[in-house]
Formats: structure tokens, sequence, C-alpha cells
């Protein structure tokens, strides 16, 4: 079970959050100007790196914030915590 | 007992304090301090088994959790039985009774023992090679299996022990308290780290607390006195907290650990009551040290598992700790130096050895030269190539080994004996190490697996890292402690030590035989009765994957996971395959480390307490007037109030004619609420809701359906404008957390500039609904003061209004169809309310109904249950709500899903009514639905979602997802069930009050 660095809360066991898939996908501002293989683009393609992955988390029975995580998903380790809107701080 | 067994030399024997113990219906004594085994074992038995496949005699092997034979039941036909526990590990109480498993009708005469007979046929692979063909007679071969084929016997009472789970965080975890484990406690807690060290024995020390021989010292003392002081030191330790019989049974990422404590297994029966039983340990370790030490290796020969035959380290455990001799005439059988430690035990208490064979030539240790000074006859590069006796060993015949181990030369001689100690060396116990995701690496030198690469915060040290000798243990414990706690002191100044052992070993995996492997029996699994033949096999028939070997013989797969022949398994397989060690990947130790019982997995959370449960605030009244409940989501919600003997449809009906006729309640406090509040709370609600909402005036509700990206309904509810930046939005009972969840997602992550906050209030009001045509009279009576005209207060409006000057709000709103009011009050004063409403309603036959009676209600007036009707695949064009779908609004969620090419299809699955032919005939929900069942196969259109009998219509109705259905009105379909074919007709999902006439009806 991960310990996770809640940007707003510290350290807290992992069942208190949520995992909410990938980070930085950003929903189209004009959604009705796509077509079907754009919008299917952003509605269905995900990835799901071996190595390392940027994330979506909740702190869900926390501070209830989203913020984003980078997790190398072959060895579980987090390399860094984010809030949302900012830039990852490792590539 | 036979005396000649015992040995009045154990300090760890109370042999003042006689304990009475039942095997196998005979009673027995021992001393407190005992074993079951190490008391079974001064009584003389050995055999307290059969195995798995072949029902072979089994006895006790070795003295810890790695046992793989002496699998016992406890306390058989009582509701603290417990099926495969292993003897090794039972501390002895007053009362215990315990008997073998796996054999009938008793372990001495055991009629599977044919399958020993019949062995030839029974090879690896044999249940899926021979029962899985012809495929129907499975059903016959199951029940022979499974009756012969049965390891111990479940509990069928529920468990009469409390069991809990605790947290405990600490900076230092040490798992294992032989002699590196102590060291490191003491310098962690010396240190200033807020330290846990555990065993799972009921005493410290590990093997070194009874290590009383000359050959090893530490500081120039005994190894064992110097032991016993450095424990002595540590038990004063403020920052140390000791744990024994605690054993750590998992060990995940992140150094979070999991263990179970034993508190009450070593006490009689009559001294548990209302003790906790056993603790599962949640144990979250900022560092973590290892020191599970190892475990000997067995030698894998012809016939190697008869009772008498026991690791040569077990042997020395039941003499030095607890006075026991295994054998009169004993043998060792030995690649090491590890056997010349227990000889020498024997020899200081007069115990006959008659030999000792050692597959090395050369032996060259002060150990080994001691040993043959008492006159001990060591062959030298000789093995064991057989043994002999049924129950009992009683003999074996040994051949010289050829120079590169292969093969066996010369001539056979045999040897009388009553027990064997075999040692083939040590394998570091990396369980733990390899299930917190640790590499490990192999060492060519002594064929050992070792820790390689850190996953976390941890080190491990000791014999589990590869550390065999004493002055090696003691000398690499000091230095890498150090620096893994980045510690100066190291509390320990000088370590002096001596040892009499050296390290050399002469390592065969499988040790040849004059026979052809065909015809021997060599086990490399005890448990489950997988041999080297087996293995060979399995390579033979093309299998390489140790993973894919070991579920094709079952090696490695019984309760023990292999921990004594694992290695051998890996060894076999490489030397057959002509591979390195470790090419074919090592076998991944799942946790737990030993089995744990369900009681402690489930600790306190039994009974009502199993699952959380929330009650609405007027939970009390619902029960006290006799109403059934139903789980919706967390809450108990009541499903019907059945009155003298109705049963649920006959409550079911009567509520329902009642809402209608006259008056019904409704306990909806269930349904979550979030309140939204800031300036841009209208233009949020446009987003997140498929109609508009900047128009809704401040006191006015409405109906929104809430859908996600994929254009699937996903929740709908009322909300309500209480002000101009104020909303209150209803979600469904079930979807509440999820909404706030997804709405959160929204605000937070995409749109951040909105000025919008949410709370969850679903716990902080009692919500109320009253229906029917009596409604009105009913709440004017309960809030005199409101103003109900239809002009002033009309279907979906709200009002702000007191109740005995506490403020409620109040909303004109209705599930039903029918005329109603929604009062929502502080939660504390719901009961109160809703017993004024029911004295108010007293005249006008105010019926309460529960969610089953909701659920008709509204199927009647075609309203949708998300999650009922609906289920993810549903779009609001499918359910043929496109009323509430704005054509005008440029985004909302979901609303580019609903032209995709796949969501616009004339044939999608379509919500439509559905009329039976014979109006008595209730449908079953989940039924499919066809139009022609001569097709073969018959095609599937859909399936009934919502089904009831209405009281009202005097018919029956029933909600279903057809594909194309919409353009099926008055179309015929069939619903075939199991005995019949129902038709149906395809309706308007609207079967009452199409025009909405009763909502405004009233008496
Ligand atoms: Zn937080």
């Amino acid at each position: 079970m991960f310990l996770i660095n809640c940007p707003f809360c510290g350290e807290r066991e992992q069942s208190e959050f949520k995992a909410g898939g990938e980070a930085h996908i950003v929903r189209p501002k004009q959604p009705t100007e796509l077509s079907d293989d754009e919008w299917a683009e952003y509605l269905f393609m995900r990835k799901n790196i071996k190595g390392i992955q940027f994330e979506r988390w909740n702190h869900i029975h926390g501070c209830r914030k989203w913020f984003n995580m980078i997790r190398d998903t072959s060895n579980d380790q987090i390399k860094a915590v984010y809030k949302m809107g900012e830039k990852p701080p490792v590539k | 007992m036979p005396n000649n067994l015992r040995f009045k030399t154990s300090k760890f024997i109370d042999e003042t304090y006689r304990v009475s113990f039942k095997f196998n219906n005979k009673i027995y004594f021992g001393f407190k301090g005992d074993t079951l085994a190490s008391a079974l074992l001064a009584n003389g038995i050995h055999l307290v088994g059969r195995s798995f496949k072949y029902h072979r005699p089994r006895g006790i092997m070795t003295s810890g959790s790695e046992e793989p034979n002496a699998i016992i039941q406890l306390h058989d036909n009582s509701s603290r039985t417990e099926p495969n526990v292993r003897a090794t590990e039972v501390e002895i109480y007053e009362g215990l009774v315990a008997s073998s498993q796996n054999c009938w009708p008793s372990v001495n005469f055991d009629i599977g023992g044919i399958n020993n007979l019949l062995s030839p046929i029974l090879p690896a692979g044999f249940y899926y090679k021979t029962f899985m063909w012809p495929a129907s007679f499975w059903e016959k071969y199951e029940y022979f299996i499974r009756k012969s084929a049965g390891l111990g016997k479940s509990p069928k009472v529920a468990d009469p022990d409390i069991y809990e789970h605790k947290y405990i965080h600490c900076d230092v975890l040490v798992i294992g308290a032989g002699i590196s484990g102590i060291m490191a406690a003491k310098m962690a807690a010396k240190n200033g780290f807020k330290t846990l060290l555990v065993d799972e024995k009921s005493y410290l020390g590990g093997s070194s607390i009874y290590d009383n021989s000359e050959f090893s010292k530490i500081n120039n003392q005994i190894t064992s006195s110097w032991l016993e002081k450095e424990i002595n030191e540590i038990s004063k330790l403020e920052n140390l907290e000791i744990k024994t019989r605690t054993s750590v049974a998992a060990f995940h990422g992140y150094n979070f650990l999991l263990a179970r404590e034993n508190l009450t297994d070593h006490l009689p029966i009559n001294q548990r009551e209302n003790k906790v039983r056993q603790r599962l340990l949640k144990i979250r370790a900022k560092k973590v040290i290892t020191a599970t030490g190892s475990i000997e290796r067995p030698l894998i020969f012809d016939n190697n598992d008869r009772p008498g035959i026991l690791l040569s380290s077990a042997i020395k455990r039941y003499i030095d700790l607890y006075g026991v001799a295994c054998g009169e005439n004993n043998i060792l059988f030995t690649n090491n130096d590890t056997a010349y430690e227990t000889a020498m035990s024997l020899i200081q208490r007069g115990i006959k050895i008659n030999a000792i064979i050692d597959n090395r030539e050369q032996i060259d240790s002060k150990i080994s030269y001691e040993v043959e000074k008492n006159n001990i006859k060591i062959y030298k590069g000789y093995t064991v190539v057989d043994t002999y006796g049924y129950r009992r060993i009683n003999r074996i015949s040994i051949m010289k080994l050829s120079k590169d181990g292969q093969t066996v030369i010369g001539d056979k001689t045999k040897l009388n004996c009553d027990c064997l100690g075999v040692s083939g060396g040590w394998t570091p116990a990396v369980h733990l190490f390899t299930q917190s995701g640790g590499k490990l690496k192999f060492r060519e030198e002594d064929q050992v697996f070792i820790p390689n690469v850190y996953p976390s915060d941890q080190i491990s040290i000791g014999s589990c890292n590869g550390d065999f000798g004493l002055e090696e243990i003691i000398k690499n414990t000091l230095t890498s402690i150090k620096k893994f706690l980045d510690i100066d002191n190291s509390e320990y100044k000088t370590v002096e030590t001596i040892s009499g052992l050296n390290q050399s070993k002469r390592n065969i995996w499988l040790l040849p035989s004059d026979k052809s492997i065909g015809k021997t029996k060599s086990f490399v699994d005890y448990q489950n009765d997988a041999t080297a033949k087996d293995i060979k096999l399995a390579l033979r028939e093309g299998f390489r994957s140790i993973e894919h070997v070991k579920r094709y013989t079952t090696t490695g797969m019984g309760t023990d996971q292999g921990k004594l022949g694992n290695m051998h398994a890996l060894g076999i397989i490489s030397e057959t395959a002509g591979t390195k060690m470790g090419e074919h990947g090592t076998t991944t130790f799942r946790p737990p480390y030993t089995p744990l019982t369900f009681g402690t997995i489930v600790g306190r959370n039994v009974g009502k307490f199993f699952d959380i449960f929330r009650r609405t605030p007027i939970h009390d009244w619902h029960v006290a007037n006799n109403a059934e409940f139903e789980n919706v989501g967390q809450w108990k919600r009541a499903w019907y109030y059945p009155k003298d003997n109705e049963n649920m449809h006959q409550a079911v009906q009567r509520e329902s004619k009642a809402a209608r006729d006259s008056a019904g309640i409704l306990d909806a406090s269930t349904l979550g609420k979030i309140d939204i509040q800031g300036t841009d709370a209208s233009e949020f609600l446009n987003r997140v809701y498929t109609n508009a909402w900047s128009k809704l005036a401040v006191g006015k509700c409405r109906y929104g359906l809430m859908l996600n990206e994929d254009g699937m309904v996903y929740d709908d509810g009322v909300t309500t404008r209480l002000g101009e930046n104020h909303y209150i939005m209803t979600t469904t009972t079930g979807g509440a957390a999820n909404v706030l969840g997804k709405l959160e997602d929204y605000l937070q992550t995409e749109w951040p500039e909105l000025d919008v906050y949410l709370s969850s209030v679903t716990d902080h009001f009692a919500t109320i609904s009253v229906c029917g045509p009596y409604s009105k009279k009913i709440v004017s009576k309960v809030i005199p003061d409101l103003d109900l005209s239809d002009e002033k207060f009309p279907h979906m409006s709200f009002k702000n209004a007191k109740i005995n000057n506490i403020k409620c709000r109040v909303m004109r709103i209705s599930f039903t169809g029918e005329h109603s009011y929604e009062i929502n009050i502080q939660a504390n004063f719901g009961k109160s309310v809703w017993e004024k409403c029911m004295e108010a309603g007293k005249d006008f036959n105010i019926t309460p109904y529960g969610t089953e009676t909701m659920h008709l209600l509204r199927a009647e007036k075609g309203f949708i249950i998300v999650g009922q009707d609906t289920d993810a695949t549903l779009t609001p064009i499918d359910l043929q709500m496109d009323w509430i779908v704005s054509k005008k609004k440029y985004d909302f969620i979901g609303k580019r899903s609903l032209y995709r090419s796949d969501t616009i299809r004339e044939d999608r699955k379509q919500l439509v009514g559905l009329l039976t032919e014979n109006p008595e005939e209730v449908l079953e929900e989940g039924a499919q639905i066809v139009a022609d069942i001569k097709k073969s196969p018959i095609e599937m259109l859909g399936h009934v979602t919502s089904s009831y009998y209405s009281p009202n219509l005097k018919k029956s109705i029933a909600l279903g997802v057809v594909k194309g259905g919409k353009n099926m009105l008055g179309q015929k379909l069939i619903i075939p069930m199991e005995n019949k074919n129902i038709n149906v007709t395809v309706a308007d999902p609207v079967f009452l009050d199409k025009e909405g006439e009763r909502l405004n009806a009233k008496l």
C-alpha cells in the first residue's frame, strides 16, 4: 500500500485516495468542432505504460483535492506529486 | 513417557508443570514449553500424518514454520477447530486436542495408502491428463478426488474467538530476533529510533539462544550466555517494543507490513474467555530490517520422506531447547558442517550416533575432528541411496559418490537407525524480501539466492542475507546497520567471535541412486508429494519456466509454499535443462508467509460490523413500525411496512393504492444533497446538466440529468435555486458520493476559473415526502403559516418555512406523479416532524410507504431509476428523454458524444413500456426480450428493467430496453421463460396520467 504525499495534507495511506487515470488530458474547449475520431481520442485513448506514468489522484477521504502524480508503474515508486495546473517537476 | 527420550537439561521446559493433551484420541503428557511436535517426539511418536497424493506415512520433519508434514487438525468437532496447523508451531496447553489429517480410517492404517502402490500411474499432471476426459465424467471424478484429497476440515459453526486489527507506526521494524535481529534492534533503539522487534517464536534469540556449543563463542562466552545478556539489556530499552509469537505475514510496498500476533493460542481454552485471540498488526515502518534467518535444506534422495527423517537442525533444537531426543540410534546425513553441531549436541547427552554420512570427500573443521574423536564413524564422499521402514525409518543403504557426484559406485552398505538427520546446507529466508519487490541474485559458491536490489528503505542482515558464519553475521550486521541507520555509535565496541565450523559444502541437488530415476521417490515437495521424477517429467514435456513447472507438478503449491524444496526444484530444473540457476526464474513467494486464520483477516468486522451501514434520522420509527429494510448504497432504507400478516406484495399494493387515493409518506433522507454556492453556480449547472439552468428563477426547482463524457446517463435529481448564487442539488441515493467527486473533479481540473463551492449536506437534513390528494391538507396542518395555494406555491417551487420555530425548506416536487411536498429539516428534528405528519394525516389514511412502493409509483409514471433502468450504456435519447437535452447550449458534459456514429444508431437499445397480454402476468426483471423464438440462435433484443403489478391501473406494467424500441410502439414481442413464452406489447413508458393532472389533484 502506497504512502502518498498529498500536496495539501502531507503523507497519508493509499486507502484515503482514489486514482483518476492519466493526467494532462485537457478537455477540448470546443468539442462540437471535433470529428468523431478527434473526440474519441480525448474520450477513450489512454496510455498504459510500464515505467514512468503521469496520473491523477484524488484525496477523496481527506481534503478532496485532485492532484497529479508521477509514478513508475514497474516498481510503484512515486517520483513526484504536484498540484493541478502546475508543470510536472520532472520529465 | 519413555524417559530415555527426555533429557532434564533444558531451561525452556518447565518440568514442574505437566500438561496433558489428546492426539488421535489418545492421551499423552508433555511439559509447559513444549510444542505439540516436541511433546509427541518425547512420547516416541513420529508418524503424524499422511501425504497429500500418495498417502505415504509422514513424520515431523522440522521444528518451525517451514514444516511440510506435521499438519494437523486442532480441536476437531468443536467451534474452535482449525485445519492445516503446523504441530511444530503449536505450544501445548492443558486440554489440547489434535488429530491427523488426510487419512482414513486412521494414520496407522490408511486406505488412501493404496495410492502409493498406484504411484507409477499417478505422475505429475495426472489429474490434468486423466480426469479432464471425457468432460462429462468430471462430476464422477470430482466426488472421489475430493473424498480422498482433502486436507483439513473447516469449522462448521461461528468462531467464538475475538480478533482485532491494530496499526503500528515505527521508525524501525526488525523482523526476527536471532543474533543479528537483537543486535540491530539494540543499535536502533539506543540511537533514538522508535523500534519494533517481532519474532514468530515464543522466545527471543532464534537458534543461537540454545547454542551452548564450545565451538562458537562471542567475546569468549558461550553464544547462548552472551545472547541472554543482550536480551536482558534490550528488554529494558524504552524505545523498543518487543512482540513474540508475532509472525510477519506480508511485506508490501512502501514498508507496509502485516503481522499476526498470537495472544491466547498457547493458553488453556478456559483462560481464553473474553481475550483477543489474534491481532493483525498493520505496520508502517520508516525503515525495515529483515533478519528472518535461514531454513535448512533437506537432501533429495530415494525415499527421503519416511517418519524419523528430520532436518539435522531440528534434531538439535529438539534436544537443546526441549530436551527431547528424536531417536535412540541416530544417523546424520549431510553435505556441510551443520550436522556436526547436531552431532556434538547428541554426543554431549550420550545419545547414540551410528554414523555420519557426508557427501564431502574432505572435511576440515575443528568441530568435525571433535566428532571423529568421539569414535563416530564418518562415511566421507558417501550418499544415502535408499531408506527402509514403513511407519518409521529403520535402515538406510549408502553408496560411494563418484568424483563428479552424478553417480554412485562400489558396494551398497546397510546401516540401522531409527532417526536420520539430514542437512543440505541453508537457504536464506528471503520470502518477505521478495514479497516487498526485492530482486535476488544467485551466489555460485554456495548455491544460494541472496537479496540484491532493495525496493524500499530496508535491509536484510544475518543468514537471510547469506551470512552463515558467526563471525560474518556479527561483523556484517554491525557495519551494515551503522550505514543503514547512519549512526556512528554501534553500541558494540569489540566483538570477538570463535567458530569451529567452516562453510565448505558439496552441493548436489538430486543425489544419485543405483536405481533408474523412474524407480525412485525422491521428494522435493513433501506436502504435495512432488518428486524429482515429476520435475524431470515436466521438463521432458516441454515446461521450462519455474512458474509453469510449479503448477504442473504442484511443487511449492502447498500451505508451506515449498519452504524446504523450492531451491531443489530450481536446482534440478537447471541441472536437467543444462542452464544457469535463476535463468528459469525464481518462484514468487506470496503473502502470507504462514497461513492466517480468517478471523485474523476479518478482525472485528464481523456480524453487524461486517459492513458499515447508514441510518436515516427516522430509522427508529421505521423499526418500531415493522418496516422491512433494503440496502441502498450503504443506507438501510425502509422497503415496505407489512401490516398484520401481509406479505411484501400485499403491503406494496396497499401502500401504492393509498399514496394515490389518499396520502403516502416516504423517508427520502437518503437522497444525496449537495449545496452549491458561488457567483458561477448557474454556469456550472449549465455545464454539468443536459438542460439549461440560467433562467431558473430563485425559488424554483428543476429536474436535471447528468451524463458522462461518453454521453451515457450518470445520475439525475431535482435541483432548487435557493438564492441568486445558491443551489441545492439532489442526487440518487447510491450516486451521491460519486456525483460530488465528479463535480469536484471538473471544478478543480477543467474549470478552476469558476467561482463555485460544493459541500455534501446529505446527512444534515431529514427529507420527508408527503404525497397524494390529501397531502396539501396534511402539510397545511403541519406548517399552518405556509400558503399552499397553487398560485403562491406551484409545482416545482420551493419555500422557506418554520415548524415550531425550526427552519425548514419545503419543495413541491414529485417522484410519484401525485400532488406532493418534500419537507427538508435539520436532521435531528426529522423524526419528530415525521411523527407530526403522521398525526396530521391520521384522518386522511396517511400511509408510510417504502422504496418498493416508490419504485412502483414512479414506474406507473414512466420515471426512470438511474442504475435500474439504465446501466451506463443508455443516452437520454435512448431513454426517450430528448426533451431534457438542450439544443441551444453550446456545451455540457457528454454533449459531443450524443452524436457520435455509435450513439445515433437507430437500432440502439431504447427504453419502452411493456404490457403483458394477460394483465395479471407480472414479468421478471432481467428477463430477455425477443421477437422471433423460432430463429436459431434466438436474437436477444433487450431485457426487462422494471416490472410491477399496478394496483392503480389494475394491470401488470413493465419498463424495458429494446433494440430500436422507439419505433416499435404497438408491436408484439415475446419474453421466453423457463416454462412458457409471455406475449407482450410495446407501449408508451408513461402508463398513468400522461397529462400530469394529478400533480395538482387534491381532496
Ligand atoms: Zn489532502
